[in-house]
């Protein structure tokens, strides 16, 4: 066991901290609100990236990524995140989810138009899956792909679509055959955002933010060159791209303890302070231990994937623990506060980001796989325990559906 | 990065998980819980003994292998696992960590090899608190009442921390064999780890080194010791999580096997989560104990309250999976759920080590 670079490691991590040093823009100013960056900001910061050969780091240098290591990427994380270089949540899906599952079905042309601007920020994507009536049972997916001529006509809705507004591709998920059972009559599509009849409207989050958007598909025509994989693949690919999006949707937040003590330092509780109250502590000590425990199970990930293993859905619990928490501690913070909390414009410093993540974290808890789904892949998948009764199984889509 | 235990270390483990289960530990441990038995699994402890593992993380100066800290965490992990009713958490990862921190050299020659060797078991208390704590007289002898002693009905020696004469902390040895020891037997929840109570009347204690040990350096020592009794807890929970699972898998109810309901499946995964979460945090504090690194007793706190949540749930959780049957004497859900209590109050419990937790964290945040 040890925390220490190898060799190589080290030669990676001083060439990336050579790169940031003199190229990275200036973190944005302490204190100041936390926005989302800009497009254009992080744009030209992934153009200056892939142009350096930091973009798509474990995606193949032929489709213009390093075709580095995993320790690679996380390393360049670590020091890219220490110097306050702008968030790549633009680039995200496309790198994390969309880029692996086309180098892993699509055609060479495919991958040849659609790889090398995706990692350069210039083509960002989306992935449309859930549907108002699939979410959790995503293969359940009514959007239909109907055969006309040389190409696909699309017809149907999907939601919770991450980024919709900005994107210029999407891979889509769609029924290609009701005749045959769900899981067999699904096909994966590359979807041009900007087809007539793709119309995107945001949706308003309990939040006030808008991070998901519909996307209604009428009649919307995808040449068959856009296909990925065989026709009626498309739930073996979709589950390839959920275990990515798990393993991305992991990676991006782990709810810090920090603030929360210092807000209990600056409250009371009935004229004593706040942080000397031992059901406060003992809490704050719980969460605290919470959070270094997801700290070394990332580790361990960590060295399972150097040492090229799949560390599979043990991942899970890293999401099942950090949704709980960002919840529970930013409520915490909110009942320390007391009133101050309530205003959200003229009470406590705290209060805005506490509120936002209040309300935000609901939406962890189900985006990504909701906790009972990561319940059950943790429980059929690690465990061994049998897999639920499905009722439509093994009928055909069209007749469960009519039921 | 290589956050992972060396496959010198994960084949001793496995070592470890076979002899344990060929010998059926967990059913010696049920006899020492029924009377059967007396009071430990000698014959485990004779045969852990000739194969080296008392002496892992003993220095090889001193008849140990010195494989060190992780070594003993290793062991620790499948002890819990197994139950095994044996002396070994208070002999090794307190009183040889006692001895190793402030006993002489002469004093280390003279007790170490005999611990490596399985010829010596050994007691641990802190009498430096409450209401009397125990002192050693300028004459060298102490006198106390009712000192409730792990290992007090079988160990050859106990290491004392108690106020010397000028009130200072120091680390004592006291032969068990002096006259003036009386011992009497005393029933915890969880008998498989034996306990008992020593009224020492003015009996000899050799200071372990030459001089007082701050209270800073008994509070390090005894946090150190959380880490290896982690892994027994995460191996205990471990056990738990298995025998619910295998218990899921082969009862049925409404026609269909329990472990294919949700409210079952859940329950289950969710002591996984809590399994792990506790398992990456006793890695760490092995990691840590192991390199003396400067965390160290933040990852011990740590370390020791995930893993006594993670235990809980699961002894709890698993007798629940049992239903009623898990609550009868006869199923050994109860094993668990007494060894969970028992490890967890040992040391003091979850408020006494979030509170140590919050000392170490407080001031690097405010």
């Amino acid at each position: 066991m040890d925390f220490e670079d190898t060799a190589e490691e080290g030669v990676f991590r001083a060439l990336a901290r050579a790169f940031l040093k003199e190229n990275a823009p200036p973190p944005p100013e302490a204190g100041a609100a936390i926005v989302s960056t800009d497009l254009e900001t992080a744009r030209a910061w992934q153009r200056a990236k892939a142009d350096a050969g930091f973009a798509g780091i474990l995606l193949p240098a032929e489709a213009g990524g390093r075709g580095g290591t995993v320790m690679e990427q996380i390393i360049f994380d670590q020091e890219e995140r220490a110097v306050g270089a702008p968030s790549d949540v633009h680039f995200m899906i496309g790198l994390g989810i969309c880029a692996p599952t086309i180098l892993q079905f699509a055609t060479p042309e495919q991958i040849a138009r659609h790889v090398p601007p995706l990692i350069r920020g210039d083509e960002i994507w989306c992935q449309l899956f859930s549907e108002p009536s699939s979410g959790s049972d995503l293969a359940a997916a009514r959007t239909r792909a109907r055969r006309e001529g040389d190409g696909w006509v699309i017809k149907g809705q999907k939601i919770w679509t991450s980024g919709a507004q900005h994107s210029d591709f999407g891979l889509l998920l769609a029924r290609t055959d009701g005749s045959v059972p769900k899981h067999m009559g699904l096909t994966v599509f590359i979807l041009d955002m900007k087809s007539p009849g793709v119309e995107v409207r945001p949706i308003k989050q309990i939040s006030g933010a808008s991070h998901f958007n519909e996307v209604f598909l009428d009649e919307v025509h995808i040449p068959d060159a856009r296909r990925i994989g065989k026709v009626g693949q498309g739930w073996k690919i979709a589950l390839g791209m959920l275990m990515n999006e798990r393993l991305t949707v992991g990676r991006v937040f782990s709810p810090d303890v920090g603030p929360l003590i210092r807000v209990a330092a600056q409250t009371e509780i009935n004229g004593a302070p706040a942080i000397d109250n031992a059901m406060v502590r003992e809490r704050l000590a719980r969460w605290y231990s919470e959070q270094q425990g997801i700290r070394h199970t990332v580790s361990r990930v960590m060295t399972a994937l150097s040492k090229g293993r799949d560390p599979g859905p043990e991942t899970s619990i890293i999401k099942i623990i950090d949704a709980a928490r960002e919840y529970e501690m930013a409520g915490f913070a909110l009942d320390l506060l007391g009133p101050a909390a309530l205003d959200r414009a003229g009470g406590a410093d705290a209060a805005p980001a506490l509120i936002g993540a209040f309300l935000e974290a609901p939406g962890t808890r189900i985006g990504g796989g909701t906790e009972e789904i990561l319940l059950n892949v943790i429980a059929e998948r690690v465990l061994g325990l049998p897999g639920d009764i499905r009722v439509d199984k093994d009928i055909p889509f069209d007749a469960a559906a009519a039921r | 990065m290589n956050f992972e235990f060396s496959d010198e270390m994960i084949m001793l483990g496995e070592q470890a998980e076979r002899l344990f289960a060929a010998r059926d530990a967990r059913k010696t441990a049920r006899a020492v819980l029924d009377g059967a038995t007396h009071r430990y699994d000698a014959a485990l402890w004779r045969e852990m003994a000739s194969l080296g593992w008392m002496g892992v993380a003993i220095p090889e100066a001193y008849g140990g292998a010195g494989l060190g800290a992780q070594a003993l965490c290793i062991i620790a992990e499948q002890i819990g696992r197994s139950l095994a009713a044996i002396p070994y958490a208070t002999t090794l990862y307190l009183a040889a960590e006692a001895i190793l921190l402030a006993g002489t050299e002469d004093q280390k020659q003279a007790l170490l090899p005999a611990i490596a060797a399985g010829e010596r078991i050994m007691s641990f208390v802190d009498a430096t608190t409450g209401a009397r704590p125990g002192q050693v007289g300028r004459d060298g002898t102490i006198h106390a009442d009712a000192l409730l002693a792990p290992e007090g009905e079988i160990a050859g020696s106990l290491v004392l921390a108690a106020l010397d004469a000028d009130g200072e902390i120091g680390l004592f040895l006291v032969d068990l064999s002096q006259a003036g020891v009386k011992r009497a037997p005393i029933t915890t929840i969880d008998p498989t780890r034996n306990h008992g109570l020593l009224t020492l009347s003015h009996v000899a204690a050799e200071r372990l080194g030459s001089g007082a040990i701050t209270r800073a350096t008994l509070d390090r020592l005894i946090a150190n010791a959380m880490i290896p009794l982690a892994f027994e807890q995460v191996g205990g929970a471990t056990a738990c999580l298995t025998m619910a699972r295998d218990y899921a898998l082969e009862r049925h109810a409404f026609g269909r096997p329990i472990g294919s309901f949700q409210a079952i499946k859940h329950k289950l995964a969710r002591m996984f989560v809590a399994n792990e979460l506790a398992r990456s945090n006793a890695y760490y504090g092995a990691w840590a104990l192991s390199t003396n690194a400067p965390d160290l007793a933040e990852a011990a706190a740590i370390a020791r309250l995930t893993a006594i949540d993670a235990y809980h749930f699961a002894a709890r959780e698993c007798l629940e999976v049992f239903g009623g049957l898990g609550f009868t004497w006869e199923a050994d859900c109860h094993l668990y759920i007494r060894r969970a209590k028992l490890l967890a109050s040992a040391f003091g419990g979850t408020v006494k080590w979030s509170e140590t937790l919050m000392a170490q964290i407080e001031p690097r945040y405010r």
